[in-house]
């Protein structure tokens, strides 16, 4: 379980080339999004990316983001239930 | 014309100079992107949205960082920017990216003006911006256009010159233009000024 | 600062390849906009403006061979031959070139395209133009997303006032490529349907293709009526590099110092010709634009019904339809437009009608958070 969270931090980090911050500065529960890692419009894109690439879960509804990419554990949720890779 | 070049900036071959005098020498950076994180770094320039750019757009920020340092500057400081290649670098990460997963942060770069934005976005600047593309640096033009907007459109200052990322080389002169300053705004003194570094820096 | 006269002018779009062409279409409220397979996206189709590429190579052929030029190449220079075509006395020594394109001929970089890689460049692109005619001067070359079009006219109005020339020919254009249909849709920024400005329903952009022409000038006109351009302005939202400001700070600046340099005053304004590009977004910053200037009373449309967005040939494209809707005193229809879907009250053209229209204002907005305004006047009286 921990691990998938830590890879995703990982993954989150190289994709969206959050260079300044390690692993460890990501918490599991915290806002992705508005004030927490101050995550765009961008960057939003590039998680779907990420989860198509990394995972092999097509999202067509940008919508459906929003209530994935809550947060480190909320991502980790749908990953671990939607993965086909 | 009653305008002149307040300071101006160089950046070429792992040197950043301001007003001809070297600020930066970064020889151990292993190339140009390096080059431009090592520069980061040594400016202590502090904006992580910095590593998400493209190469010309972290040059735009790198060089205006040097050009604006302990200066005002009027959030309606125009920007006139030219180069040869338009955002050829990243067009063609683009082109690549097609051959499997489009990244949408590689594609919305393929567009030279995004630099003017960033610059934009980063010093809150809501000004004038253009960018040209030409074969070669045209003082001319850059000096002809840069008179009209401080003539005609109650803009009291620009940014203006030069901004070139091809085959991961770079090349940048940009002048801040106003009232103040001891060189005179002309396409001479520009084309004296880029050619003399640039001159250097062949031999 | 003296104003710019635009005269003369084409528009190569598959609406047809000639202004007269495209106006009849446009008043019969007729869409560009066909389903067009493409294996790039998911569902294998989209709605899009695209120039059918035999009827080009035939209407081509009757200037150049079309083997030797690029789609681009052949729809720019056919938008410029029927301008210098409608003006035989013209000197071309004494006429300035400005070109105004996003990407150039970026189909060069597929490894199918027969052209040299080199094509790619925009220098390469501005001097087959410069060369098929005789132009004698460096053309000048903007690239500035999606104002681009706009903002070579700003141009030619202020490098002729530093004196550099009097009459220029300014030719905008830009394909629907697979390099940004792909990275349009990596945006999740296309529309499954025709492209529905300011309609409640509306889900994005479609994507268009066209080259337009148009010869403009400093020098007093000798025929009347005439446009003019008489105030333009840009300037940056400061606020994103792809999403527009909530507030739109970079609109409202930009048209705010139109006006002022226009000597207008708001309540002048007959016409809007909007950006209108059918995204949430955009559309949205449009309407609080224009209500923060009380200009939500002034009769707007889109021409992205129509055309699609062509991206660096729109501003110009849409320009020049502003000028024809000035002189023939008409408001065309912004096409799609369903039920309202702004927070801010527009009031949006739903049927073609006729107008007494003198002074117009043409937005435009594109990544980078760039804004353009440019207000036109009809000159009725001699100059």
């Amino acid at each position: 379980m921990s691990d998938l969270r830590t890879e995703l931090k990982q993954s989150i980090i190289e994709q969206l080339n959050l260079e300044e911050l390690g692993v460890n500065d990501i918490a599991n529960d915290e806002p992705l999004f508005g004030d927490g890692l101050g995550l765009d419009s961008i960057d939003a894109l590039e998680l779907i990316v990420l989860l198509e690439k990394e995972y092999g879960i097509k999202l067509d509804d940008p919508q459906k983001g929003k209530e994935i990419f809550v947060s480190i554990d909320k991502m980790a949720e749908y990953i671990e239930a939607h993965r086909s890779i | 014309m009653p305008y002149k070049i307040t300071c101006f900036v160089q950046i070429k071959d792992q040197r950043i100079l301001l007003d001809k005098r070297e600020v930066i020498s970064l020889e151990s950076a292993r190339d140009s992107n390096d080059f431009l994180k090592e520069a980061y770094k040594a400016l202590n320039i502090s904006y992580p949205k910095f590593h998400k750019m493209d190469g010309l757009s972290k040059l735009g920020i790198v060089a205006t960082e040097v050009l604006f340092s302990n200066k005002y500057i009027s959030p309606e400081t125009a920007l006139v920017f030219s180069n040869a290649s338009s955002s050829l670098e990243t067009d063609r990460e683009h082109q690549k990216a097609m051959q499997g997963i489009i990244s949408p942060a590689i594609f919305v770069y393929t567009l030279p003006n995004i630099v003017m934005g960033e610059i934009s976005i980063k010093h809150k600047l809501q000004s004038e911006n253009v960018f040209f593309i030409s074969e070669n640096f045209n003082p001319a033009l850059i000096v002809d256009y840069t008179n009209v907007l401080l003539d005609n459109s109650g803009i009291p200052a620009a940014v203006c010159g030069w901004i070139e990322w091809k085959n991961a080389e770079y090349d940048v002169f940009l002048c801040l233009v106003s009232r103040e300053g001891d060189l005179v705004f002309s396409a001479e003194k520009l084309d004296e000024l880029y050619h003399f570094e640039n001159e250097r820096s062949a031999n | 600062m003296k104003d710019l006269y635009l005269l003369d002018d084409a528009i190569v779009s598959p609406l047809g390849f000639s202004t007269e062409e495209n106006l009849e279409l446009v008043s019969k409220n007729i869409s560009g906009l066909k389903l067009h397979k493409n294996k790039r996206l998911a569902m294998g189709e989209l709605y899009a403006g695209i120039i059918e590429t035999d009827l080009l190579r035939e209407a081509f052929n009757k200037i150049g061979a079309p083997e030797k030029f690029t789609k681009l190449e052949q729809m720019m220079l056919l938008a410029v031959h029927k301008v210098i075509a409608a003006n035989p006395g013209i000197n071309i020594t004494d006429t300035a070139l400005i070109l105004s394109t996003t990407k150039g001929n970026i189909d060069v970089l597929e490894e199918s395209s027969p052209f040299p890689k080199n094509r790619v460049y925009l220098t390469e692109l501005a001097k087959v133009i410069k060369n098929f005619f005789g132009f004698t001067t460096e053309p000048v070359v903007v690239s500035n997303a999606c104002v681009s079009g706009g903002l070579a006219l700003a141009i030619a109005k202020r490098l002729m006032n530093s004196g550099r020339f009097e009459q220029a020919i300014v030719v905008g254009g830009d394909l629907v490529s697979d390099f940004v249909v792909s990275g349009f849709n990596s945006f999740l920024a296309l529309s499954g349907e025709p492209c529905k400005p300011f309609s409640v329903d509306r889900k994005g952009i479609s994507l268009g293709e066209a080259a337009v022409a148009i010869l403009v000038t400093n020098r007093n006109p000798t025929a009347i009526p005439v446009v003019s351009l008489i105030g333009e302005a840009s300037a940056n939202d400061a606020n994103h590099i792809s999403g527009p400001s909530r507030t739109a700070e970079g609109l409202v600046h930009s048209i705010e110092r139109a006006i002022k340099q226009a000597e207008i005053s708001a309540e002048q304004i007959d016409y809007i010709s909007a950006h209108g590009t059918a995204t949430l977004f955009n559309d949205e910053m449009e309407a609080v634009a224009f209500n923060r200037l009380d200009l939500n009373e002034v009769p707007l449309n889109s021409f992205k019904g129509y055309y699609g967005h062509t991206l660096g040939a729109s501003a110009l494209l849409e320009s020049i339809l502003t000028k024809h809707s000035l002189l023939q005193n008409q408001l065309f229809t912004s096409l799609n437009y369903g039920a309202h879907g702004l927070s801010k009250p527009l009031h949006i053209i739903k049927d073609n009608r006729k107008a007494s229209l003198k002074y117009a204002l043409k937005t435009a907005s594109g990544f980078g958070g760039c804004n353009l305004a440019l207000i036109f006047k009809k000159e009725e009286n001699a100059i």
